[in-house]
C-alpha cells in the first residue's frame, strides 16, 4: 500500500488531462505531509457569550447536534433513526477548567417513519469540556421515547440477517444519486448509529459532524447471537467542509443495540499519521 | 379581361388576391415553368408589375424547417428529465435547446474560461433595452452539491415558462430588470464528481486548479473573493476544503464572474445557491456585525422562507452567514453586498444531514419549485424596490 501510495505521488505530479479511472477504486489524492490542520475556533464573538443563545444560530445547533449523537447511540437501531428537528431555546455557560456547559430543549423526528413520524421533544445538557481531545458529556430526557415501537422490523430484520450464510457486501450508499435500495436502508441507519459513536466522540465546539455517505459495509461472522459489521463511513464536518473516513466494526441484536468495538481513522493516504482533531 | 383571365388559366396560375378592379394590385404565384411567358404577356399588356418573392418555394422549405426544428426544440425541453442529475455536457445542450426555444427572452453569455479551459456560461434573460438594472443567480459554485445545479436547470425553464405563459410575476419583473442565470458556477469541479462513483470525486467540492501543493489541487471558490480575504473561516493550506487561494480572485472562475458583474455595472441583486442545510442566509459571513441593511434583508429573507415554505412544508432558517452557518471570509454574497449590491443572499437547499450532498434525484423538482417560490418573492421585491 506504501509502494503505491509513492507512486501515485510521482505520478501525480505529472499534470494528466482528467481521465475516468479505470477501476472503481481509483487513488485517492494525498494529503500534504503531516497532520490536517485542526478546525480553527471561531472568532470569540459567539463563542463567549453566556446566557441565552439564538436557537437558529449555530452554537445552539452544534450542541444539540452532539446531544443527538448520543441519543443514537443509546436508542438508534435498524428502524430508528433521530434527527434534530429544531432547537427550541438554548442557553450556555462557562463552566470549571475552561469547559463549556449547554442546555438545550429542542425537538427530535424519527427519520425512519418519515415524514408522518410525531415530534418528540427532549432537554439536554451538553458539556464541552475546557481540554483538547476529550469527548463532550451530555445528559439527555427525551419525552415518549418508549412509545415508538419498531422491535417488529428490526426483529424481522435480525432473524434475516442472522442466518449463517448471510454475507452483506455493499458499497457506495447513497450512491452518487441519492439511491439506497429498500435492502440497504437500515444497513444505512445501523452504519449512522454506529457512526454516531465516533461523532460524538469526536465532537466540540468547533465542529458539526454528519454521516455523508457509507463507503462500504462488509457483514463479518456473526459472534455471540450479535449482527457483525464492518463499516466505512465517510463524515462531514460542516464548519471545515472536510471529509473524513473511519472504518468501524459494530455489533448489533434488539436486546443489546449497537455497540461499536473498533474504530480506525482512514488516512487518505498512508503516510499521514494521524487523526484529525 | 375576360380574355386574360383564360390566359392565365392555361399557364396554371394560381391568383393570391383576386382581380376586383383595374385600380387595385393582384399578386399572382407564377410557376417557374410559365415565368417567362407571363413576363412577356405583362410587358406586352403594359400592365406594369414588381416581383415580390423571387422564389417561393426556398421561402416554403425553410419556414418548413424552422418549424421542424421548433416542434424539435420543444419536443426536446418538453423531454428533459427535471427529476434526473445531469453530466456538463447534457446541462450545456439543455441551455441550448432553451435558448433556441426562447430566442427572443433568453441569450447564452460567454464569460470566460475556466482553469481546464472550459466556458462559463450565463444565461440572459431580456426582453430588451441595454443594461437594466439585474439579478444575479449562480448554482453549482462547489461541485458537490449538485441539487444546486440541478435546480437552476429547473429554474431556468420555469422562468422562460412563466415569460411565455404571461405568469405574474415574471413578465412584470422582466419587464423592468434582467436576470442573469448561472446554472453551473465550476465546470471543472462538476465534470470532476462524474468521474467516478468514488467518494473522492463524488464529493469533490473545489475548483481544479494547480496549487503550491502538487498533492492538493483546488481553491474553495467560495472563498476567494475581494471580501475581508484572509479572514476567519477560511484556509491557507492547498490540502483543506476550504482553501482561500493565494490571493483574492486568484481562480480565474472568480475573476470571470466578477469583471462580468463589475462591466456591467448595474447588478441590484446577487443571489448563490448552494446545499445543504436549508438555511436562508444574507451579509456577513465574515464578521458576525450587523451589515447595514441587516433588518431590511432579515425581513425580506423570512419572507421569502415563509414562501418556500407554503408548497411542501421545508422549513428553513434565516440569519447571516455568519452566526448561522460559520464564519466564512472571501465570501461571494459579502463581495456582492461591500460592492453596493444590497440584496444579496445565499442559499443552502435540501437537506438538513440525512442524504446532504446525495440528495435522491426524486427531490430535484419539489426542492427546485420550493426554491422557485422563494426566488420569486426576493425577485418581485427587488423590483418594486429600485434603489
Amino acid at each position: 500500500m506504501k509502494v503505491f501510495c509513492s507512486l501515485w505521488l510521482l505520478l501525480s505530479l505529472v499534470k494528466l488531462s482528467p481521465a475516468p479511472p479505470a477501476s472503481q477504486d481509483p487513488p485517492f489524492a494525498c494529503r500534504g505531509a503531516g497532520d490536517p490542520a485542526p478546525p480553527q475556533p471561531e472568532t470569540p464573538e459567539d463563542m463567549a457569550s453566556s446566557g441565552d443563545l439564538e436557537p437558529t444560530h449555530y452554537p445552539a445547533r452544534r450542541a444539540a447536534t452532539v446531544a443527538l449523537h448520543q441519543l443514537n447511540t443509546r436508542h438508534g437501531s435498524p428502524h430508528r433513526l433521530f434527527a434534530l428537528q429544531e432547537v427550541h431555546k438554548a442557553s450556555a455557560e462557562d463552566v470549571a477548567a475552561g469547559g463549556r456547559k449547554y442546555s438545550l430543549d429542542f425537538s427530535v423526528t424519527d427519520w425512519a417513519s418519515g415524514s408522518a413520524g410525531p415530534a418528540l421533544r427532549c432537554s439536554a445538557e451538553v458539556m464541552f469540556p475546557g481540554t483538547e481531545r476529550s469527548s463532550p458529556d451530555v445528559q439527555l430526557r427525551c419525552e415518549a421515547l418508549q412509545q415508538i415501537n419498531s422491535t417488529a422490523q428490526d426483529h424481522a430484520f435480525y432473524q434475516k440477517y442472522i442466518a449463517p450464510e448471510s454475507a452483506v457486501s455493499a458499497q457506495h450508499i447513497p450512491d452518487s444519486y441519492g439511491n439506497v435500495s429498500e435492502e440497504m436502508q437500515p444497513f444505512w441507519r445501523l452504519a449512522r448509529v454506529a457512526a454516531s459513536f465516533i461523532m460524538l466522540r469526536e465532537s466540540s465546539e468547533n465542529t458539526e459532524f454528519n454521516m455523508a455517505q457509507v463507503a462500504s459495509v462488509t457483514q463479518q461472522e456473526s459472534s455471540e447471537k450479535q449482527l457483525m459489521l464492518e463499516f466505512v463511513v465517510l463524515l462531514h464536518d460542516l464548519p471545515s467542509q472536510e471529509i473524513v473516513q473511519w472504518k468501524l466494526l459494530a455489533s448489533w441484536s434488539p436486546d443489546r443495540g449497537v455497540r461499536v468495538l473498533q474504530t480506525e481513522w482512514q488516512p487518505r493516504c498512508p503516510h499521514d499519521t494521524k487523526p484529525p482533531n | 379581361m375576360r380574355v386574360y383571365l383564360a390566359v392565365f388559366a392555361l399557364l396554371a396560375l394560381d391568383f393570391w388576391t383576386h382581380a376586383v378592379s383595374t385600380e387595385r394590385p393582384v399578386d399572382i404565384l407564377v410557376p417557374h415553368s410559365s415565368l417567362n411567358a407571363v413576363k412577356v404577356f405583362l410587358k406586352k399588356n403594359n400592365i406594369p408589375f414588381t416581383v415580390m418573392i423571387n422564389n417561393v418555394q426556398e421561402l416554403l422549405v425553410r419556414e418548413r424547417e424552422e418549424m421542424v426544428h421548433n416542434a424539435e426544440m420543444e419536443r426536446k425541453s418538453k423531454s428533459f428529465n427535471f427529476a434526473a442529475y445531469h453530466d456538463l455536457e447534457t446541462i450545456y445542450s439543455f441551455m441550448d435547446t432553451l435558448v433556441a426555444s426562447h430566442s427572443n427572452l433568453i441569450s447564452k453569455v460567454n464569460i470566460g474560461r475556466t482553469y481546464e479551459n472550459r466556458t462559463m456560461y450565463v444565461l440572459k434573460f431580456s426582453t430588451g433595452g441595454v443594461k437594466k438594472p439585474a439579478i444575479w443567480i449562480d448554482a453549482g459554485i462547489h461541485a458537490r452539491e449538485w441539487i444546486s445545479h440541478a435546480t437552476a436547470v429547473w429554474l431556468a425553464d420555469r422562468i422562460a415558462t412563466d415569460f411565455m405563459g404571461n405568469r405574474a410575476p415574471v413578465p412584470s419583473i422582466l419587464s423592468h430588470m434582467d436576470i442573469f442565470l448561472m446554472i453551473v458556477a465550476n465546470p471543472d469541479g462538476y465534470v470532476f464528481t462524474h468521474l467516478s462513483p468514488n467518494p473522492h470525486y463524488r464529493l469533490w467540492r473545489k475548483s481544479r486548479s494547480a496549487t503550491s501543493n502538487p498533492k492538493c489541487p483546488g481553491v474553495d471558490l467560495n472563498r476567494n473573493w475581494d471580501a475581508e480575504f484572509g479572514g476567519p473561516g477560511a484556509s491557507d493550506d492547498p490540502c483543506a476544503e476550504d482553501y482561500r487561494g493565494p490571493s483574492a480572485q486568484s481562480e480565474i472562475e472568480v475573476k470571470n464572474i466578477v469583471d462580468f458583474i463589475m462591466n456591467h455595472g448595474n447588478f441590484k441583486s446577487f443571489i448563490t445557491i448552494h446545499s445543504y442545510m436549508q438555511l436562508l442566509m444574507y451579509p456577513y459571513g465574515y464578521s458576525g456585525t450587523d451589515a447595514p441593511d441587516q433588518p431590511e434583508l432579515h425581513d425580506v429573507a423570512t419572507s421569502a422562507s415563509k414562501a418556500l415554505n407554503s408548497w411542501h412544508g421545508t422549513v428553513y432558517k434565516v440569519g447571516s452567514i455568519f452566526h448561522t452557518i460559520k464564519p466564512a471570509s472571501g465570501a461571494s454574497v459579502d463581495w456582492a453586498y461591500l460592492r453596493g449590491i444590497k440584496y444579496s443572499f445565499a442559499f443552502e437547499l435540501r437537506d438538513t444531514g440525512r442524504y446532504g450532498f446525495l440528495l435522491p434525484a426524486d427531490q430535484i423538482v419539489s426542492t427546485a419549485r420550493e426554491t422557485w417560490f422563494a426566488l420569486r418573492y426576493i425577485m418581485k421585491y427587488v423590483c418594486d424596490h429600485p434603489y
